[in-house]
């Protein structure tokens, strides 16, 4: 038989090289970032260990009553006892603190991008690929280049899940942003408004459920990579998973997956509450306050 | 003094590169060519007019002659491609971002045909939408669009969301959020298409008095001839991009510029329009042959009505039972209806507009219009009738003479 082979394309060979050339132009760089990174984590956890667990779930059961409703809170916080009476108190919190830092810097940059992908074309046909990529390569291919760049520990972690958690934030806050109607659009600016505003008070303001929508599916995803992000010594829940696995220990294994689900139940919850419009005990207490505010008004008025 | 609103040669072609359409526009190709040629759509083919302060001028056209192409010309949300607009003698094409934006800021309003409002937004907020953009301080938005909101008879709805109101409500609100700006012209595109036949005449009525009392130049866009017949000081009938005859309504109606001009005036036939189907409602309740005395009696007294029409199988009318019957059957425990049931005065659903009328004037109650195979299709009322035959008068007249 004749070769038909084709001599081998050095992609893989150019990916690390360009990884290996970033780490020695840009080290100083990386750098920078893991410490100031390390620094942010280590400050938020460890705060957020210092308080009392017990002192913490009702705090945090306060603030999902407040942004969602009773049962969901109540829910809430009995899992989040359940998951301390397990012994898992310390790793959730570090799980959450690594979830809630790449989320928020997920968020921060896949906003904007979405939003930029609406202004410009070209923009928009230069992130569908992208964002296809990072949707479909595996999360565990992520964890290469952040340990070559970051090293051991949290901050590779966190790079790896805002790779990972980052397509859908774009995604739908691109979604959201196109499929507010053109006149409205036309409206704003036949009313004067620069790009501005109407980005600020038409776009963003209609396209809030679709946004928020994509927060929920960040912050899934981020939990799910944060387990995966354990392998590199990101800590948290996930590091007792693979202890679990290590070692065969169903018990173990069991609990800190629950403890996941658990930590997972609620972020969801919460997050797709927040701009859903639904009533909840925090919009009530501003709409009494306003309501308030505007009798005084009235009787100042009279 | 200078016309408040000109167009010098206007052309606008849609596309990004127009150049080549252009020179085929220029040397008189027809827009369907230009069209073949060149992929390009010709929106405003070389018009030409004045409008005068204070002036209600309404362009008409079949759908896609360019009536939106050209009013999206005039507050610069489109730049011609050649030929030149100017508002109070200033080229808007020639306006640089910023006087663009002051443009539309200060000296035009718009309404739109699908409302266009923000659901976010409470009703005051809507209102005073284009005020805050403007920097107007939180009180004096607020003080002002409430004002708007009392002239178009809104205020008890300022603090509701847009999907609580209904279509001539929302309208309503749009006119508002335009008036509370205070701008010289008022463009609306097609503004009270999207409502029906009742709330238009209403709405038409409102902007008639509202004018009076505003005197702003409005340019108002419709495909409905009796509408711009109504409103219009002069009347600029569109066909493909160009105007075929500006001129007010006596004008046109006596002397139509061209063959095309009187085709689009003999289309609109007022009594075809409307007969009696156009202007009947579905009655708040209905009763069924086989319901029983006691269904009667809860739905006259839900719906408030004093007769139920009786309907049997397939929406046939079988005719009509009146409150007082059923309340002596009630008393002496019957439970059906048949024996009570009474005729009723009919009209056919095509039944032209005059004949309704004299019907309506002979029947005792109001009046059930069928269809050919007699099935009920709906109830015209005493009211109802009125407010429409008051809108039609100058239509009638027209059709007449
Ligand atoms: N954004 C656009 N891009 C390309 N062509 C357009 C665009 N908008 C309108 N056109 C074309 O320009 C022509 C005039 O459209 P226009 O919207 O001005 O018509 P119209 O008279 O307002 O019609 P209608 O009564 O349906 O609103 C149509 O042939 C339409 O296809
Ligand atoms: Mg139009």
């Amino acid at each position: 038989m004749p070769s038909l082979e084709l001599p081998k394309l050095p992609l893989g060979d150019a990916i690390e090289w360009l990884v290996r050339w970033l780490i020695k132009n840009l080290d100083a760089i990386f750098d920078f970032f893991r410490d100031v990174l390390d620094a942010i984590t280590g400050a938020f956890s460890s705060g957020l260990l210092w308080v009392h667990p017990v002192f913490l779930i009702v705090i945090f059961g306060l603030l999902i009553w407040l942004i969602t409703n009773k049962l969901t809170a109540i829910l809430s916080t009995v899992g989040l006892v359940l998951v301390w009476n397990m012994g898992l108190w310390p790793q959730l919190v570090n799980t959450l603190v690594l979830v809630v830092v790449a989320v928020v810097i997920a968020l921060f940059i896949g906003i904007p991008s979405g939003i930029l992908m609406t202004r410009s074309r070209k923009f928009e046909a230069f992130m569908r690929p992208v964002l296809d990529f990072m949707q479909t390569m595996p999360p565990f291919v992520y964890l290469i280049p952040a340990v070559m760049l970051f090293g051991i520990g949290v901050v590779p972690g966190l790079f790896a899940t805002v790779i990972f958690a980052i397509p859908p934030p774009v995604r739908l806050t691109y979604l959201g942003i196109t499929q507010v109607p053109e006149d409205t659009k036309e409206m704003a600016i036949a009313f004067g408004a620069n790009d501005w505003q109407v980005l600020t008070k038409v776009e963003l303001p209609l396209s809030l459920p679709s946004i928020m929508a994509g927060v929920n599916q960040c912050i899934m995803l981020g939990i799910s990579m944060v387990v995966i992000a354990s392998m590199i010594g990101a800590g948290g829940l996930g590091e007792v998973v693979m202890r679990a696995v290590g070692r065969l220990d169903l018990a173990l294994g069991f609990e800190s997956g629950l403890a996941i689900v658990i930590l997972a139940m609620v972020l969801d919850r919460v997050s797709r509450n927040i701009g859903s419009g639904k009533q909840t005990p925090l919009s009530r207490i501003i709409g009494w306050y306003k309501q308030r505010r505007k009798k005084k008004e009235f009787e100042h008025a009279a | 003094m200078t016309a408040k609103i000109e167009a010098r040669n206007l052309v606008k072609i849609y596309g990004e590169n127009t150049a080549k359409a252009l020179e085929l526009f220029n040397r008189g190709c027809s827009r369907s060519e230009i069209i073949q040629e060149t992929g390009l759509t010709v929106g405003v083919a070389g018009v030409n007019f004045e409008i005068a302060q204070g002036e209600v001028f309404v362009i008409i056209g079949l759908s896609g002659s360019g009536k939106s192409t050209l009013l999206r010309c005039i507050n610069g949300l489109l730049m011609p491609t050649s030929g030149s607009l100017l508002v109070d003698g200033n080229a808007v094409e020639k306006l640089n971002d910023e006087e663009l934006r002051k443009l539309h800021g200060e000296k035009i309003s718009m309404v739109f045909q699908h409302f266009a409002l923000l659901p976010n937004r409470t009703i005051t907020d809507n209102v005073a939408f284009g005020l805050e953009l403007r920097g107007t301080p939180f009180e004096e938005r607020r003080q002002r669009a409430q004002e708007a909101l009392i002239k178009v008879g809104l205020e008890e709805w300022k603090d509701k969301f847009p999907s609580e109101l209904s279509g001539g409500m929302k309208q309503r609100v749009g006119l508002a959020r335009a008036l509370v700006m205070d701008s010289d012209i008022l463009l609306m595109d097609e503004p009270f298409s999207a409502l029906d036949a009742l709330i238009r005449a209403e709405m038409q009525e409102e902007l008639i008095s509202l004018q009076q009392e505003i005197k702003k130049t409005v340019v108002f866009v419709t495909h409905d001839l009796d509408e711009a017949l109504r409103l219009g000081d002069r009347i600029a009938i569109m066909r493909d991009g160009a105007i075929e005859q500006i001129g007010t309504a006596d004008e046109i109606l006596s002397n139509p510029a061209n063959e095309y001009v009187e085709k689009f005036l003999q289309g609109i036939d007022v009594s075809k329009i409307l007969d009696a189907n156009s202007i009947s409602k579905w009655p708040r309740e209905v009763i069924r042959k086989t319901e029983s005395v006691s269904i009667a009696l809860h739905r006259m007294k839900k719906a408030d009505m004093d007769y139920l029409f009786v309907l049997g199988a397939r929406n046939k009318l079988v005719g009509m039972i009146l409150r007082e019957d059923v309340l002596k059957l009630a008393k002496d425990r019957q439970t059906s209806i048949k024996d009570i049931i009474k005729e009723t005065n009919t009209v056919q659903s095509n039944t032209i507009m005059r004949d309704v009328y004299h019907e309506l004037r002979i029947a005792e109650k109001d009046l059930a219009v069928v269809d050919d195979k007699g099935r009920f299709l709906g109830v015209i009322t005493h009211s109802v009738l009125l407010m429409t035959l008051d809108e039609r008068k100058g239509g009638d007249g027209i059709a007449e003479s």
